[in-house]
């Protein structure tokens, strides 16, 4: 078995139980919920085509929306909370509709006998038309058990654990074992689930009429063995956890999984016990960090400057860090324990050979020569404020300019098809490529030095801190670039690029 | 004792009536037998009794007592009421079917499995055999004694049947005919019984109500329609009866 893959099943059993508690409390919570709302809907035509049009409209939004929306609505909650109200949202449709057409597919004849030898509507609901339904019902279950288990993996979006940890971390540190780890285990428990259901399903359908052969007796038995299994299962996993002393937290990127990881080694070595984190957007994430869910990560300056306190200007370096450390502290009593050194900022890059035979040092070297260059940038940079200042600032313009997908843009500039790239300071591939990144002598680009951003609670702790500035200053543009091309480049684990971090840091 | 005054009903607020101006009444412990072809309102009148359907106009009265003025639930438990589809509730034993009026009532559970083998044994369907069956596993003629023993099981003193007799073979049915007219006879029941059958009417009840176009057109005792019909339509049914049983006669004698 190879390193890669054992060090994804040591995480097995976490990601299980998260996923597993996350699947059956919000199922149960559905259940609760949309069976009562169908029988309604049944039972007046005033409520059933509102409620039914609700809980589609639900369904058409993406499921990442409506995360996000429930996080917002919570005002920045993040953790079960939030991924089970989404989930329970989403479980809504198949269970209310097919609770509505069980319903109203009971034989016409079999409710007027029921009338006829006078039950009341309680009654004929509950001992012949609910009875009745029950395989409908339960089939629209079975539905909605599958799409939670799938929809359940973006909840590590909003920081819940589920087998999404394997599936976001894969995905953004080109980590197939761990993408194919998750994805098998999130399908096989799909596959469970929709068994054991579809089995509760047949003993419902089959009850009229073969409750006493040897297969009903079989099925019957598996199914409870099952449903006890799953049901003890979880409430064991429901006991309250020690809770860990400080929550990581981190966005989804490459840097963010090592830095992250970083933390949580430096903070395990002294001691403390870590929850990770990993996989928030910074909206998600500053807010957690604000009302203390999360206690630390990895932000950057530039992104609170422009996008949390919505400047559009740019004083500088030493401005922007300074207002960004007022602010976070002032408004939220967050703190920035210090800056790690290295910055990912937007940056023109060129091959090292094709800026020394233009002589190009910096973009002002660029200004006479820019009419005959090609530049490319990513999707969004010509459309961004930084692109705007660099024109105007240098008042340069290109010949070209051509917009990529990232990865494509750095081929291009290694095959010669471009002159230049907006590549981003930290970035690994600016190491694979061997770039020379493109002095700014004028301050042009927005800065974002790195920087940790601590909940207050975790300031006051003054091991913490200590621990943490340890690793202020310590690792430069170059050498976080190398640990990113481990994992992107080279394809190493993110605890190799954490080790070879350390080496430098403690050396 | 069940009468019906000046009963209407219509589904279409009069263009039609399914039933119209329709007065009559069954005496305690009489059997009578509703008959007409198909649409002529034999069902709907029926319902309108236990209050199935409302009367558009008109009143009802069982043992005295105006229907539309009693609540309809316990109306109903009171009065036993075989459908012409049957009815049974196909996630219910057979058991269970029978059980389900008197639990409704609150007898306590000693009584109603008493009850319940007793009504089945009636119908020829023994409780030990035929009680933990579903719908499903019964013969359509199986199916209608326990749609019978399910009226007959919480004791009513009234009982309306719509075509009960219907899917069953002549032999079980001539029967079946037999028994609960013994049955009836015996416990004194007033029964309002819907047939097509014109034979079965004149076998079974004390008087006939004929039916067409959701009026009555004639009632009376099998002699006075068989002797004295009032109308074309009237002799029209009875004369088919009437023919056969004259045939069959021929028959015996010449052999
Ligand atoms: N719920 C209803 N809505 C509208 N029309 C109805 C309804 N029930 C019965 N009718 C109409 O009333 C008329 C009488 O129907 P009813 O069921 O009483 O006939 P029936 O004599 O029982 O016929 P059959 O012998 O076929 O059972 C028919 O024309 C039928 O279409
Ligand atoms: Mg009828």
């Amino acid at each position: 078995m190879s390193d890669n893959l054992r060090e994804q099943l040591v995480l097995l059993p976490d990601y299980f139980q998260g996923h597993l508690l996350l699947t059956l409390i919000s199922l149960s919570l559905g259940i609760i919920i949309s069976i009562p709302l169908g029988v309604w809907a049944a039972q007046s035509k005033i409520v059933k085509r509102p409620l039914l049009t609700a809980v589609s409209i639900i369904q058409t939004f993406p499921s990442v929306a409506i995360l996000a929306m429930v996080v917002a609505l919570l005002g920045g909650q993040i953790g079960l909370v939030p991924a089970i109200i989404a989930l329970v949202l989403y479980s809504m449709l198949p269970i209310v509709r097919n609770t509505v057409t069980g319903l109203e597919t009971v034989a016409d004849e079999v409710v007027e006998a029921a009338r006829g030898i006078g039950m009341s509507s309680n009654q004929i609901l509950t001992k012949v038309r609910l009875p009745l339904a029950l395989p409908v019902i339960i089939a629209g279950i079975r539905t909605a058990a599958v799409w939670t288990v799938g929809v359940a993996t973006l909840s590590t979006l909003v920081g819940a654990t589920s087998f999404g940890n394997y599936i976001f971390t894969g995905l953004q540190t080109s980590n197939l074992v761990s993408v194919t780890v998750g994805s098998l285990a999130a399908a096989l428990m799909a596959i469970v689930l929709d068994s054991i259901i579809g089995g509760i399903q047949w003993l419902t359908e089959q009850r009229n009429q073969k409750s006493s052969t040897r297969k009903f007796k079989q099925v019957k038995f598996i199914v409870i063995t099952a449903v006890l299994l799953g049901g003890s299962f979880s409430a064991y996993s429901l006991l309250p956890e020690p809770k860990a002393d400080f929550v990581i937290g981190g966005k989804a990127y490459t840097e963010q999984y090592i830095i992250a990881g970083l933390l949580a080694t430096e903070l395990e070595a002294a001691g403390f016990t870590v929850d990770q984190r990993i996989g928030m957007g910074t909206e998600v994430l500053y807010t957690a960090t604000a009302n203390g869910t999360v206690d630390v990560y990895l932000e950057y300056t530039g992104t609170v400057w422009a996008n949390i306190m919505n400047n559009s200007h740019n004083p500088g370096r030493k401005v922007v860090l300074e207002s960004v450390t007022d602010f976070v502290k002032g408004k939220d009593g967050m703190i920035n324990v210090g800056t790690l050194g290295f910055q990912n900022r937007y940056a023109l890059a060129m091959r090292k050979d094709r800026a020394q035979e233009l002589g190009i040092v910096s973009i002002e070297d660029m200004i006479p020569l820019a009419d005959g260059l090609i530049a490319a940038g990513d999707l969004e940079f010509f459309g961004r404020l930084e692109w705007i200042t660099l024109r105007d600032t240098y008042n340069i313009d290109f010949a070209e300019k051509l917009t990529f997908d990232s990865t494509l843009m750095y081929t291009a500039v290694n095959e010669g098809q471009v002159d230049l790239i907006t590549a981003y300071t930290s970035d690994g591939r600016v190491a694979a490529f061997d770039l020379q990144i493109i002095e700014d002598p004028r301050n042009s680009m927005l800065p974002y030095d790195s920087f940790l951003l601590a909940s207050s609670r975790a300031a006051e702790n003054n091991r913490f801190v200590e621990i943490m500035q340890t690793l202020v200053n310590q690792i430069s543009d170059l050498e976080m670039r190398e640990a990113n091309r481990l994992v992107d480049v080279e394809g190493r684990s993110v605890s190799d690029a954490i080790a070879y971090l350390q080496t430098i840091i403690h050396e | 004792m069940i009468e019906l005054k000046n009963l209407q009903k219509t589904f279409d607020n009069g263009a039609t009536y399914a039933v119209a101006n329709t007065s009559f009444s069954v005496e305690k412990g009489e059997l009578l037998g509703l008959i007409g072809e198909s649409g002529s309102g034999k069902t709907t009148t029926l319902k309108m009794i236990n209050r199935l359907e409302e009367p558009s106009s008109g009143e009802v009265y069982v043992n005295g007592q105006n229907v539309l003025a009693s609540n309809p639930e316990e109306l109903r438990r009171n009065i036993g009421y075989v459908f012409q589809g049957i009815g049974l509730f196909p996630h219910y034993t057979v058991a269970e079917n029978v059980a389900a009026v008197p639990q409704l009532l609150g007898w306590d559970d000693n009584r109603v499995k008493l009850r319940c083998q007793e009504t089945l044994k009636m119908v020829g369907l023994p409780v030990e055999e035929y009680g933990a069956r579903y719908s499903s596993q019964l013969s359509g003629g199986q199916q209608q004694r326990v749609g019978v023993a399910r009226a007959l099981a919480s004791e009513p003193d009234v009982i309306l049947m719509d075509e009960p007799f219907g899917a069953l073979d002549p032999i079980t049915r001539a029967e079946l005919q037999e028994e609960f007219k013994r049955i009836q006879t015996n416990l004194n029941l007033t029964v309002i019984i819907v047939t097509h059958d014109m034979t079965e009417a004149l076998l079974m009840a004390d008087r006939i109500a004929v039916m067409k176009d959701g009026e009555v057109l004639q009632i009376g005792t099998p002699q006075e329609l068989l002797n004295k019909p009032e109308h074309e339509y009237v002799k029209k049914m009875v004369d088919m009866p009437k023919r056969r049983a004259d045939r069959l006669e021929k028959l015996v004698h010449s052999s």
